[in-house]
């Protein structure tokens, strides 16, 4: 079960903790970490509602002022400052409410708009698509190369435990290519794209969820690129820039705190093998090896949709986001108490660690 | 005129879902105002009174996408009660095609709902409204001679019946029982009083002294009122509804009590697909099950009139508790509110 740890090549990363590591009274463990889950579950009511629609009333202000703004663009300011609000807004929609209520974080609420099985997002990729590949596949099978295609959006080496070929030599252009389109990125999620390289499948299996990917990618760019800059008439081409920056600024940044939350050194990755007949316990371990936090202040956090805490989002993704910061607190001392390291650093600090593995990934003796 | 026509163009159009996608116009609007969408049927309570002990009496103003009621449907409304959207089914006691809509909501004990609004409701405080239904309501060409009978909080929808009748000037003969514990406690005593040509008769269960009528409705009763009326309607617990119906096995009747039901556990493997859980069937109905579970199914009024729980049941068998009614089909819709197992059962949630 452990070959393929004891394999694994040596590297000049610091030792990063596996699943043969074990700790001791991992049943035990797992107990803690449902309790604070159910306290938090038995306290839900009025304050999280009240939260919640809080941020989407500041999310739906900032977009209708930010496209009010570009409409005026032809003043400098109002451009730059429609432009901002207008990322921030898709940023708060993807991230702190798109994310989230698709997690079903506020389904108990009994609101339809905030329906996790119903609720579409303001970006290219389909929510269908996205519950498939991210709420089933990322989070129950998190960082297990083959399984979970998050590790490296089937495009990129993220893991040693990936088999080195020719085509990873341009590791870091297709992180960076990703990187500014990342929204396209997260709607080809579900193409397999390492499957199709592999020869595995055909384009032709993918008709189906890529005629679903395109009807949504055409609405979102018939929006964002023909109807809002032809409103503006005169000021239609300074309104299209406006809308792709705050595109662009929402993309760079999810980027950032997604690749933050899975891959900074001492994260880990596992195998098929490894993850076999796994308790409770053992999953919870798992979720927390394989996730690293953020720290910062209280707007990062909501800015990052509270993907910063992404250790305790991954042991409890259906609880309400903002309470993360509230038991984080709790998380770290029963990890400390049990020995299992627990990741968090500054963002700049774990994205340059990411930067750094992108980029010795590409190269073959890794 | 024009601008209403204008912004109904612009609202309707194809454009402004466009640009409001993908969260659609509402999402924009409702933060304006609560009230102010155009596909979420909400209303603005306008005037609360207690008249009651036992009651609590809203006038609400529905937004233009509530299509409006026939006089003995009811209505779900919705609250947000501790951040939980709350559904239950009223009837209305307002006559069809007014502006404002008159619900008169009797307090239950430990009923969340009641309680809350009793304790709670003011001007301003904004409700959905939701799934206008039911089959307990006048025919289009109105009979000659209409007996119409209601216990406790069954007035709300026969007082819409006679309001309607009053208002479009209904040239038959009305005659309307009333049953409640005491003359306190029945709703709508002095405005029934004050009725022209309406024959209204009080029965009260804790004082009969008091009243027109002495005991349970019987015979006498009906002879009393009405000798050969046209058509019966009858609205209120189980017990009186099944007393009119031996005298008149014609009434039409509604009762808003959830069903009596013995818990006879089948001992089945009831699964919830769409999530891992599965239970071994405890008698009760479906819907309770489930929430026993952690599972959060859509709900309403609990007692199988207002279909907001129906889910497919895609294998196995169940019994309708109010029908009766076996569903054995591989792939049918049923009310998870008033249905049991029998056996093993596949619902998709």
């Amino acid at each position: 079960m452990t070959q393929s740890v004891l394999e694994r090549p040596q590297t000049a990363q610091p030792q990063v903790p596996t699943r043969s590591d074990l700790p001791p009274n991992l049943d035990a463990f797992g107990a803690e970490l449902d309790a604070i889950r159910q306290a938090v579950l038995d306290d839900l009511g009025e304050r999280d509602a009240d939260y919640i629609h809080q941020i989407i009333k500041a999310q739906r202000a900032l977009e209708v002022g930010g496209r009010a703004c570009l409409f005026f663009s032809i003043i400098p300011p109002a451009w730059l400052a429609g432009t901002v609000m207008l990322g921030l807004s898709k940023i708060l929609d993807n991230m702190e409410i798109g994310h989230n209520v698709m997690h079903g974080q506020y389904d108990w609420m009994g609101e339809p708009a905030l329906y996790g099985k119903h609720f579409e997002w303001d970006t290219a990729c389909p929510a269908d698509q996205w519950r498939h590949s991210h709420n089933y596949m990322h989070h129950t099978y998190t960082n297990i190369v083959g399984m979970d295609r998050d590790v490296g959006y089937g495009i990129l080496r993220m893991s040693e435990k990936q088999p080195w070929e020719p085509y990873f030599l341009g590791n870091p252009l297709y992180a960076f290519l990703l990187m500014v389109l990342f929204q396209y990125g997260v709607a080809v999620h579900e193409l397999e794209a390492e499957r199709i390289r592999a020869g595995e499948i055909g384009v032709a299996d993918k008709r189906e969820m890529l005629r679903e990917t395109w009807q949504k990618v055409r609405r979102q760019t018939l929006k964002d690129y023909v109807a809002f800059p032809l409103l503006a008439g005169p000021f239609a081409p300074l309104v299209f820039a406006g809308n792709l920056s705050a595109n662009l600024m929402r993309n760079v940044w999810a980027y950032t705190i997604i690749f933050c939350g899975h891959f900074p050194d001492g994260t880990s990755e596992f195998t098929i093998e490894e993850t076999e007949n796994e308790s409770r316990g053992m999953w919870y371990y798992r979720q927390i090896l394989g996730s690293a936090n953020l720290s910062g202040g209280k707007w990062f956090h909501i800015l990052t949709g509270n993907l910063s805490f992404q250790v305790e989002h991954h042991l409890f993704p259906d609880l309400p986001a903002h309470r993360y910061a509230e038991i984080a607190p709790q998380v770290r001392e029963i990890c400390e108490r049990y020995g299992v390291p627990y990741n968090t650093g500054p963002l700049l600090k774990q994205f340059g660690s990411v930067v750094r593995k992108i980029c010795k990934l590409a190269l073959p003796w890794t | 005129m024009f601008t209403q026509t204008l912004t109904r163009r612009v609202l309707g159009s194809g454009l402004l879902d466009l640009l409001t996608g993908p969260h659609g116009v509402d999402r924009y609007t409702e933060l304006v105002s609560p009230t102010w969408t155009r596909n979420d049927a909400r209303a603005r309570v306008v005037a609360v009174r207690r008249a009651t002990a036992r009651s609590v009496t809203l006038l609400l103003e529905p937004n233009d996408a509530f299509p409006g009621f026939k006089a003995g449907q009811h209505i779900n409304l919705s609250v947000d009660i501790d951040g939980r959207r709350r559904t239950r089914c009223y009837s209305p006691a307002s006559a069809e095609g007014q502006r404002l809509i008159e619900l008169t909501i009797g307090r239950h004990e430990n009923g969340l709902v009641s309680e809350h609004l009793y304790r709670h409701a003011r001007p301003g405080m904004v409700v959905g409204l939701d799934k206008v239904g039911g089959d307990f309501v006048l025919p289009a060409i109105r009979p000659r001679r209409v007996l119409l009978i209601s216990g406790g909080s069954g007035i709300t929808p026969v007082m819409a019946m006679l309001r309607t009748l009053i208002a479009e000037r209904y040239a038959g003969r009305v005659t309307f029982i009333h049953y409640a514990r005491s003359p306190e406690e029945a709703c709508y005593r002095d405005e029934l009083a004050a009725m022209p040509r309406v024959t209204v008769l009080h029965g009260y269960t804790r004082a009969p002294e008091a009243g027109d009528l002495q005991g349970y409705f019987g015979a006498e009763h009906l002879a009393a009122a009405t000798p050969e009326p046209d058509a019966v309607y009858v609205c209120g617990p189980p017990a009186l509804v099944a007393a009119v119906r031996e005298q008149r096995p014609d009434a039409i009747s509604e009762s808003f009590v959830p069903p009596e039901f013995a818990a006879e556990a089948s001992g089945g493997r009831v699964s919830f697909l769409g999530s891992t859980i599965s239970v071994t069937d405890d008698g009760r109905p479906l819907l309770e099950q489930a929430e026993a579970a952690g599972l959060q199914p859509a709900s309403g009024c609990r007692m199988g009139i207002c279909h907001s729980c129906t889910c497919r049941k895609t294998g196995g068998t169940v019994r309708n508790l109010i029908t009766g009614a076996i569903s054995t089909a591989e792939s049918e819709d049923i009310q998870i509110c008033v249905s049991v197992p029998v056996g093993d059962v596949d619902i998709d949630l």
